[in-house]
């Protein structure tokens, strides 16, 4: 059932066939209702953003598609297949990669080894060549690193590379944590808030970042933003959320018009 | 001036990578191997070889086991004392067995033994973390200890209920036993130990010690970067575990010669932790640094009081510099009112046990035994409250500084 059809976007890209395609899913935590019989699909490509007022269950939704929850009903189609229940982990290795909310970096690590942990899913040398640091380790770990000393490069992260990441300020471990995830070279790439708690500087910086990415590598990108001019000027189709379900889907402009959208957000007279 | 890394350019990754990216490093490393491998055997007496330079070697490799566990993976564990046990038995029985067998393979296989029951022990922390885990470690602790004493056959049925080392040969030359020499067996620990520290070494700098350091970190966001757990706690259980059993086997084979079940009791897996923590979690270095310190520091003291402070004796100058340069350094490093305080009362206790000397007043050895715990406990409450990354961040700091030295920055 892959729409292998594809559209053109405002600004002239071709958008590719169905990546990930969420059927029908709810989410409950005992008696709550965080998810609520949702669909959409990410097309290969695409900007795709997720928006909503608080506690709309948008950071549930991506850990649905990240595999951090498993829904309770509901289907999450991935490249053509329907996803078995899987471990995060493993959710991970078929080339799912995300950043979070609050910043999820590993704090005792160099900025070089913590975006090297982004390629663990691509480094399998054995136990006796690690400890001996001879052949397929040694191999494997220069490889890689000319991998992520591109990504460094293309983040612009050079002069900061081993410095550990505790001493760094926020904006830039927000793009150290965009660079790990990068480094794993993933087929989709979530990102939660990744302009949260930023001045406008550092967020036209992310938002350029976002955009090229999205350019160069062809990376699929699915976001939750609360910036609404950030959203609309970087995303394709957005999807909208309120109270657990979905109330728009759309391109910015379609979505910017939906009254169902306009009074989740303004509020309407009662 | 020493450390100008002015002009050392790297062309590759692999040069940028190594082992000691940095010139000097290695030239002091080669300095310490030549200390260790030739120098110290050549002039090193009976008592310095039984007293420092084979137990400093033995509990620094206990201690870097302990560290790869705690310090690189972050699950706490208190039963390290069980676990050198477990070594320690399985080579006597694969030795008692297989008579014909190299000691030297005896003792690196004995870790297999405490790997494969770390890893029994390490099931429990996929569910459990921190304080919970570590009283999971301590049931580790009490049942083989109680197992050492209980099962008969681990001891061969002797009525002691102790293992005592045989006389073993290797190429002709008693290397354990009652019959070896110190400096043969000084020889099997600083092979056994510089072997597995380049080891660890690599395995930390890799591919698995980025997984357990990740793991360490943040554990979900190490999941969700594709890190699986299970596999990443286990194998830090198995590594930890089998340097700390070949730490065990060492302990009793070139060593101590005999032990009954209670030397692994847990007081031992308490004092490999305090190397640990002194020395700084998280490194290799700083377990050797913490393991001369906890070994060194009763050795010095007894030395220490059998002399007279203001006789003009080499130990007693060796200890008025030490005293000083200590008060300094901490004040230098510290630069607070914990730098000035530690400065202070190292020389209060300087001048007062001077006066208490030109006064006839002699130390008992028990009040050293003492005396010991005291700045042993001090120590680590120093430690955990101003560098919680033990004596080796201060050398790292030391570095830093050297490094840009003369400029502040």
């Amino acid at each position: 059932m892959k729409d292998t059809e594809g559209y053109v976007t405002a600004d002239g890209r071709q958008i590719g066939g169905t990546l990930m395609e969420m059927r029908n899913i709810t989410l409950r935590f005992g008696g709550v209702v965080a998810i609520q019989d949702i669909s959409f699909d990410i097309r290969e490509g695409e900007v795709r953003a997720i928006i909503g007022p608080n506690g709309a269950g948008k950071s549930s939704m991506l850990n649905v598609i990240s595999g951090f929850y498993t829904p309770s009903e509901g289907e999450v189609w991935y490249k053509g297949a329907k996803r078995p229940p899987m471990k995060p982990f493993e959710v991970a290795r078929q080339g799912v990669a995300r950043t979070f909310q609050n910043i999820a970096l590993f704090e005792g690590m160099t900025v070089l080894d913590n975006v090297m942990t982004g390629r663990l899913t691509h480094m399998n040398a054995g136990l006796a060549s690690q400890a001996l640091w001879w052949g397929k380790a040694r191999d494997e770990e220069m490889e890689n690193r000319e991998k992520v000393e591109r990504v460094i490069d293309f983040l612009e992260i050079q002069n900061i590379r081993k410095t550990p990441v505790g001493r760094l300020p926020y904006g830039l471990k927000k793009r150290v944590e965009l660079a790990r995830a990068l480094a794993a070279e993933p087929s989709i790439l979530l990102l939660d808030e990744p302009m949260a708690g930023m001045n406008v500087e550092e967020k036209e910086d992310m938002s350029r970042f976002i955009l090229d990415v999205n350019d160069e590598f062809g990376t699929t990108i699915c976001l939750i933003e609360h910036d609404m001019g950030v959203v609309m000027d970087l995303s394709d189709r957005v999807v909208v959320m309120d109270y657990g379900k979905k109330i728009g889907d759309g391109t910015p402009d379609e979505v910017r018009n939906n009254q169902d959208v306009i009074d989740a957000y303004l509020g309407v007279p009662h | 001036m020493l450390y100008r890394t002015a002009g050392q350019f790297k062309t590759s990754y692999i040069a940028d990578q190594a082992l000691f990216p940095v010139k000097q490093d290695a030239f002091l490393l080669g300095i310490i191997l030549t200390l260790a491998w030739i120098v110290f055997p050549l002039t090193a007496s009976e008592f310095t070889f039984q007293t420092l330079l084979i137990p400093i070697l033995i509990y620094a490799l206990a201690a870097m086991g302990l560290n790869i566990l705690t310090g690189f993976a972050g699950q706490l564990s208190l039963g390290t004392g069980a676990f050198m046990g477990v070594g320690a038995y399985a080579c006597y029985k694969m030795v008692t067995l297989m008579p014909w067998m190299n000691p030297i393979v005896a003792i690196l296989l004995s870790g297999v033994f405490s790997a494969g029951i770390g890893v029994v022990f390490g099931i429990p922390s996929l569910r459990i973390k921190g304080f919970y885990l570590a009283i999971a470690t301590l049931a580790a602790q009490f049942f083989l200890v109680w197992l050492f004493e209980k099962w008969a056959w681990l001891y061969n049925y002797n009525a002691s209920g102790a293992i005592q080392v045989p006389n073993l040969e290797m190429f002709g030359v008693f290397v354990s036993g009652p019959q070896a020499a110190s400096v043969t067996e000084y020889y099997i620990v600083l092979f056994v130990v510089t072997l597995l520290t380049l080891l660890c070494i690599n395995l930390t700098r890799g591919n698995l010690g980025r997984t357990w350091k990740a793991t360490r970190d943040m554990d979900i966001a190490a999941e969700l970067i594709g890190i699986n757990l299970m596999k990443s706690k286990l194998t830090a259980f198995a590594v930890s575990s089998y340097v700390v059993g070949v730490a065990g086997a060492l302990y009793v084979f070139m060593w101590k010669g005999a032990a009954e079940p209670n030397v692994f009791d847990i007081p031992l897996s308490f004092q490999v932790l305090f190397i640990a923590i002194i020395g700084g979690l998280g490194s290799i270095m700083g377990n050797y640094l913490g393991a001369i310190l906890i070994v060194g520091l009763p050795v010095v003291l007894n030395v220490v009081a059998g002399t007279q402070v203001f006789e003009i004796s080499t130990p007693s100058a060796i200890l008025l510099v030490a005293l000083i340069a200590a008060a300094t350094f901490l004040f230098w490093v510290a630069r607070s009112l914990w730098g000035v305080g530690a400065a202070i009362g190292f020389g209060a206790v300087t001048l007062i046990y001077g006066y208490a000397q030109l006064q006839g007043f002699r130390i008992d050895s028990a009040l050293i035994e003492h005396i010991n715990v005291m700045i042993v406990g001090a120590l680590i409450i120093f430690f955990l409250i101003i560098e919680p990354h033990g004596l080796n961040q201060l050398w790292r700091l030391i570095r830093e500084k050297l490094i840009i030295w003369p400029f502040p920055h």
